[in-house]
């Protein structure tokens, strides 16, 4: 009897714990990169496990690394990732390889409207090919390249007066590139409470992206374009390498080689960071992401610092666009979870908590609430920018376009190889060449 | 006694198994330990290799499995073979392997000559001498990119200790005429302890006897180094060319952290190029076709060495 009781109770445990496990909460993971809004977005999706009983798990990999792991993970049709929030630029990639779901009709069935997001992250985000009405992505977190300056070195009378007799104008926000050049110039090698000081932090990295997110801050503005806007890919001369874009180059290498810390040579986002907080620059070249932790940085956060948007240049007004959209991978056995995190994640009350917790919002009820431009010291600055964005190549051979422009733009600036003109007829003859691999001429 | 264990364990074996394994050949029992090696070498081996050679002829791109893979014959080779960053990051290899082999040579064979003598600590400095090689790349690389920062880097304030010039006013890593020299001090260091321990065991395997007799021949102590010591330690030290040159030619992780090919492509060597090619612009193809003409190098370089360096061993 007590055998048989014994018996009875193992195969009640045995199937309870069964029924536990096949019972448990659906699980699906996110993948994206190693950096604090990673981690706000941990803490705010618990919100949507707590609605929908899903488990979420995050894939987040370093940025150096990030596009060479999660593109491998594309390419190879893995299935870590269900959700992704990918690079603006792959999104031509992951649409014409059918490595993210098409979302257009689940936005229509939800309610989910790109005009409810700004224009410049939809067609930067979500949109491909670019101009059309096809969604790939919802816009996650609007980024952009801008400026932090050291307000407190710059409300020094004894250096505003020097600065005022040798430039002729006010020490101040620049006006535009040149004057941001004049201030830079004008705190390189100088003695600040007894420590050398340089001019600006700016991208020169190499390996991956970051010269080619700086240096656009400085091409666009003196009319660098991506080939003629009617035929981009077989009318890249005259375009790309147009005498104000090699003015552009030039100025961005003035830049490099007046006013910036010695061994800068390679530097991107964190090394950039490293050296303004330290108290090494007095101008530094970032995406607006590090904001929310520089104004909380104990040695130059708080009143210490002033965010500017990339000033203009003799050609125009513009700023390089970052940020990502979210997508739901194709290959995703949790398709349904995933889209219901989108739905989810796109409702104004969650977007709202999102930019609180420290992520960046791109739906327009957000941003343009009447209390955001002074909710922090720099959304302002993150309003004016992202209103003037614009973006590199999204083409599937974006990274091929990269590396190029990585390359020849590189060599010129950082190296010293060559003139200006030269790095960019190369770069037309590099892109062509892509162009023509790729068979669009 | 060792017959008797042996009987023993005759007895103990049941006889259905000694039956069973009386009935195979020598030769089948051989292949039986040996497919699974040939198996292995062929998977990850011969079949990558061969298939490499296949994708080296194809436009094949990895991030594009569903479009058209056309064959496109010898046009990645031409195109290799006649860019000139390819050569240029060819250069870059040339001068990283041939400085790198030139002072861990140098300089391990010295180490070697002093740290064969007898003295007191002799044990504790071979210790710290070879205490470089036992740490990571990766490691290494990233506290030398802080031994080289201008502004408070180590390196550069005992260059400016001994030379007077501003240590900030040159940086070892990002000037385009420095970087190679960089990468080469920093191989140099953390590798001359391999090359001094293969030179001492070659010191320390020629017999004392061949010395005393040559110091009965009153033979100079000049004379003995090149007519004993230089031949006898030789194919040791070729041995150490050729491991540290198969080293440095397929170089990746030291460089990458130090400046990561640059400024410009100063120290962009084959490997970092060939990894750009093949999983950064995902020319798969072109990537194939590169690999298979270093293959077609190190292979033909190291096969003429081997044969030199038995030549050297039978003298």
């Amino acid at each position: 009897m007590k055998t048989s009781n014994l018996m009875m109770a193992t195969a009640m445990a045995t199937i309870s714990a069964f029924a536990a496990t096949g019972a448990s909460a659906e699980s699906m993971t996110l993948c994206w990169a190693a950096w604090d809004p990673a981690n706000a977005l941990v803490e705010l999706s618990k919100d949507f496990e707590s609605k929908t009983g899903v488990n979420m798990e995050f894939e987040f990999v370093p940025w150096p690394n990030f596009a060479d792991r999660m593109l491998n993970e594309l390419n190879s049709g893995g299935k870590l990732c269900d959700l992704m929030i990918g690079d603006s630029q792959w999104i031509g990639g992951a649409a014409e390889n059918g490595q993210y779901l098409k979302l257009n009709d689940f936005f229509d069935a939800n309610g989910i409207s790109m005009d409810d997001f700004l224009p410049a992250t939809v067609t930067g985000y979500a949109e491909w090919p670019k101009g059309t009405p096809n969604y790939w992505a919802l816009p996650a977190y609007a980024d952009v390249v801008g400026w932090t300056y050291r307000k407190d070195w710059f409300s020094r009378p004894e250096l505003q007066k020097e600065f005022k007799g040798k430039y002729g104008y006010d020490l101040g926000i620049p006006a535009d590139l040149s004057q941001l050049k004049d201030i830079a110039e004008f705190f390189q090698g100088r003695d600040i409470d007894g420590k050398t000081v340089y001019g600006a932090a700016i991208y020169t990295e190499r390996g991956s992206e970051g010269i080619t997110m700086g240096v656009t801050n400085a091409l666009y503005n003196y009319g660098f374009e991506y080939g003629n806007p009617e035929n981009p890919y077989a009318e890249l001369d005259g375009y790309v390498n147009s005498d104000g874009a090699v003015a552009g180059l030039e100025y961005y290498k003035s830049l490099y080689d007046c006013c910036t810390p010695p061994g800068s040579s390679d530097w991107y986002m964190s090394e950039d960071i490293d050296a303004y907080k330290s108290g090494q620059v007095a101008l530094q070249m970032n995406f607006a992401f590090i904001w929310p932790g520089v104004n909380a940085d104990p040695n130059v956060g708080g009143d210490h610092t002033g965010y500017f948007a990339n000033p203009p240049g003799p050609a125009g007004h513009y700023a390089q666009l970052g940020g990502q959209g979210i997508s739901v991978v194709a290959n995703t056995e949790h398709k349904d979870a995933a889209l219901e995190y989108i739905k989810w994640f796109a409702q104004p009350e969650i977007q709202a908590r999102w930019t609180e917790m420290g992520g960046a919002s791109a739906l327009r009820a957000v941003v343009e609430d009447p209390a955001f431009p002074d909710a922090q010291p720099y959304n302002k600055a993150f309003l004016e920018s992202m209103a003037i964005v614009k973006d590199f190549w999204a083409e599937p051979s974006y990274a091929s376009l990269l590396l190029a422009m990585q390359d020849r733009v590189h060599k010129y600036v950082v190296a010293g190889q060559g003139t200006a003109k030269e790095a960019l007829d190369g770069l037309v003859k590099d892109w062509t060449e892509v162009f023509q691999d790729e068979g669009k001429i | 006694m060792a017959d008797k264990a042996m009987d023993r364990i005759a007895k103990a074996t049941p006889p259905g198994i000694t039956k069973r394994v009386r009935g195979l050949s020598d030769r089948t029992i051989a292949w039986i330990f040996v497919a699974p090696s040939i198996f292995l070498l062929l998977a990850v081996n011969i079949f990558p290799l061969i298939w490499t050679i296949r994708l080296s002829f194809t436009n094949f791109r990895v991030n594009r499995i569903n479009a058209d893979v056309k064959w496109v014959g010898l046009r990645n080779y031409e195109r290799i073979l006649n860019d000139p960053d390819i050569w240029q990051t060819m250069q870059a290899t040339a001068h990283f392997l041939i400085w790198t082999i030139f002072f861990q040579v140098l300089i391990g064979f010295t180490l070697a000559y002093l740290i064969n003598k007898k003295f007191r600590g002799n044990d504790m400095w071979t210790t710290i001498i070879v205490l470089p090689m036992m740490l990571s790349p990766a490691v290494v690389g990233n506290f030398w990119t802080f031994l080289y920062q201008p502004q408070i880097g180590l390196f550069n304030y005992v260059v400016s200790f001994f030379s007077g010039v501003d240590p900030a006013s040159f940086s070892m890593i990002g000037s385009v005429n420095l970087a190679p020299w960089a990468i080469v001090i920093v191989d140099t260091w953390m590798w001359t302890p391999f090359v001094m321990l293969i030179c001492l065991a070659g010191l320390r395997s020629i017999p004392g006897s061949i010395y005393e007799a040559a110091e009965c021949d009153r033979a100079s102590k000049w004379r003995q180094f090149w007519t004993i010591t230089i031949p006898m330690v030789l194919p040791f030290l070729m041995m150490a060319v050729l491991f540290r040159g198969i080293e440095n030619f397929k170089m990746f992780d030291l460089v990458v952290q130090l400046t990561g090919g640059g400024p410009g492509s100063a120290t962009e060597v084959t490997s970092i190029n060939l990894k750009r090619e093949a999983f950064e612009k995902w020319r798969t193809g072109y990537a194939s076709a590169y690999a298979v003409i270093l293959f077609v190098t190190i292979f033909g370089l190291a096969s003429i060495y081997v044969k030199a360096l038995n030549k050297v061993k039978e003298r």
